[in-house]
């Protein structure tokens, strides 16, 4: 009988099969960033935590911390794009935007206790510095799409809202800012029950209760931009820019809220029906890499590459949702 | 199809009779469903049976589009990503801190031991309601027939869900406090969300047509 060494919940070995497999989907994502000019870059896993906690506080979100030698607090990298960010305000301080980078690497969360969630979890995705609004979103969706394609995925389709649509909404109906975080919260955990409790609480006009609490709902094709009026002005914007094969993958979701404070605009995430969560997403953050010392816009995404291959996998074996 | 080709997890136990009901009005067949309480699965209506605490696993899994449960079960399970899109009205019932009658067991507990023994089905919504209101409360997990803790000395009280009270009266407890009140709630996958956005939004709809009709 042999003695059983477990690894710790949340983490595991990849064995031949499927590292083959997972190679194939990496190498043919990695053929797409060096085609489009993204040039890969490795940072270490471990960074010091005030480091990373200036990006943004909650993103960084440091599951694993330990000491160094000295005292300092290091911990494990959550995400790609606070890296990268310290990589381009230290390393390409004066270098001449735009600049292009791509990556495949590991990222580390916390779990909770029994959802058989990944504590480490590879990442591929890109950065793009330097090109701001509609044509910096339109190219990391088109390479986003690129990616997916060439990795073999089919049925996909992607997510764009805006981080910044609905409080352009808010002020339009001039909600004060008082009022506003518990909406917010709502609308971040997703609960649209609650949303019309806290809409309803504000006591508007019924246009604006109506705008407030539907133009969230709305999912579709371009047609549901013109409920929200001028706060989808960003996102008419990125359509426009876009390519048929990209534009056609798209649906808007003007609800869209992704769990990171650090997006200033668009946001998008990859959804496949032989999937119950998405395999990934990104967005705008204009505002991040200034907090680094290089004032420049930015966007990117990260697909998790294991979620991709349990899709390319589910589709292939015609698995519906 | 007049779920629109969705596959729907119904909560059996307590909810059960009024979600059927209400699929009745929106024109699904639940005959088998009612006929039948051992079957779990109804391919043909889009249906899956379940505890309502199972419910938002498989939501939030993909394994339905769509389900009904609780609200308590809901802020029980708060990191689950799940959409909750409707309140089905129905199943009213109200999440309470509960103890024997007489003198408040958990305020002389605080008082004197600094701390407070409370048992319950529902452990992070106890831990968080003590917590928001500053009390140390130690949460004693059990998995039915809460009313008994308070009796034999396990805890000094509990939080549990009522709808009539009727449970706690014969067990001789009082209400002490009110944390949240529950109804049953219509929640969505999230990528289901997205990609059968027209099918759940007209399903919705046409409940909350339902429910308005009474």
């Amino acid at each position: 009988m042999s003695t059983i060494h477990p690894t710790p919940s949340g983490t595991r070995d990849v064995l031949p099969d499927e590292m083959r497999e997972m190679h194939a989907i990496a190498e043919a994502v990695r053929g797409v960033f060096g085609a489009r000019g993204y040039g890969e870059v490795h940072t270490p896993a471990l960074e010091y935590e005030q480091v990373l906690t200036r990006g943004d506080p909650a993103a960084a979100d440091p599951a694993y911390k330990l000491f160094d030698e000295q005292g300092n607090v290091l911990v494990l990298r959550s995400d790609m794009t606070i890296p990268i960010a310290r990589v381009v305000s230290t390393r390409y301080a004066s270098a001449e935007p735009p600049l292009r980078f791509c990556y495949v690497a590991h990222a580390y969360r916390s779990v909770r206790p029994q959802r058989g969630q990944d504590r480490e979890m590879l990442q591929a995705g890109i950065e793009l510095v330097g090109v701001p609004g509609p044509p910096g979103t339109a190219e990391a969706l088109t390479v986003l799409c690129e990616a997916l394609d060439a990795a073999g995925l089919t049925g996909y389709r992607v997510g764009l809202g805006d981080a910044s649509l609905y409080a352009a909404l808010l002020d339009a109906h001039g909600v004060p800012a008082g009022g506003r975080a518990a909406i917010l919260h709502e609308l971040q955990t997703r609960d649209f029950v609650g949303l019309e409790r806290e809409v309803e609480a504000l006591g508007l006009e019924s246009d604006a209760t109506d705008a407030l609490l539907g133009v969230p709902q709305l999912r579709g094709g371009a047609e549901v931009l013109d409920a929200a009026g001028p706060a989808a002005d960003g996102l008419r914007g990125v359509y426009a820019a876009l390519p048929e094969a990209v534009a056609r993958r798209v649906i808007f979701d003007l609800g869209l809220a992704r769990s990171l404070a650090y997006y200033t605009g668009a946001v998008y995430e990859v959804y496949d029906a032989a999937l119950g969560a998405p395999l990934g997403g990104g967005g705008r953050y204009d505002d991040l890499l200034g907090r680094f010392g290089r004032d420049l816009p930015a966007a990117g995404w990260a697909l998790n590459v294991e979620r991709l291959h349990i899709a390319i996998v589910g589709e292939r074996r015609g698995e519906k949702l | 199809m007049s779920l629109n080709g969705l596959t729907l997890a119904v909560p059996r136990g307590a909810l059960i009779g009024a979600t059927l009901d209400l699929l009745d009005r929106l024109g699904v067949g639940t005959g088998e469903v009612r006929a039948n309480d051992r079957k779990l699965l109804f391919e043909d209506a889009g249906l899956v049976t379940m505890r309502p605490s199972d419910v938002p696993t498989y939501v939030e899994a993909g394994a339905a589009d769509i389900g009904i449960t609780g609200k308590d079960v809901l802020a029980e399970q708060s990191e689950r990503a799940v959409y909750e899109l409707l309140d089905l009205r129905f199943g009213p019932c109200v999440m309470v801190v509960a103890t024997a009658a007489g003198d408040d067991r958990l305020a002389e507990a605080l008082r004197r031991l600094g701390v407070m023994r409370v048992a319950t089905k529902y452990p992070r919504i106890a831990a968080r309601h003590f917590e928001r209101t500053g009390r140390q409360a130690e949460i004693v997990e059990v998995n039915g027939s809460v009313e008994l803790a308070p009796l034999t000395g396990l805890a000094e009280g509990i939080v549990d869900l009522t709808a009539t009270g009727t449970t706690l009266r014969e067990n001789g407890l009082v209400v002490r406090e009110e944390i949240l009140a529950s109804t049953a709630r219509l929640i969505a996958n999230p990528v289901a969300h997205k990609l059968k956005a027209a099918e759940i939004d007209e399903l919705v709809a046409r409940m909350r047509e339902a429910i308005a009709r009474g």
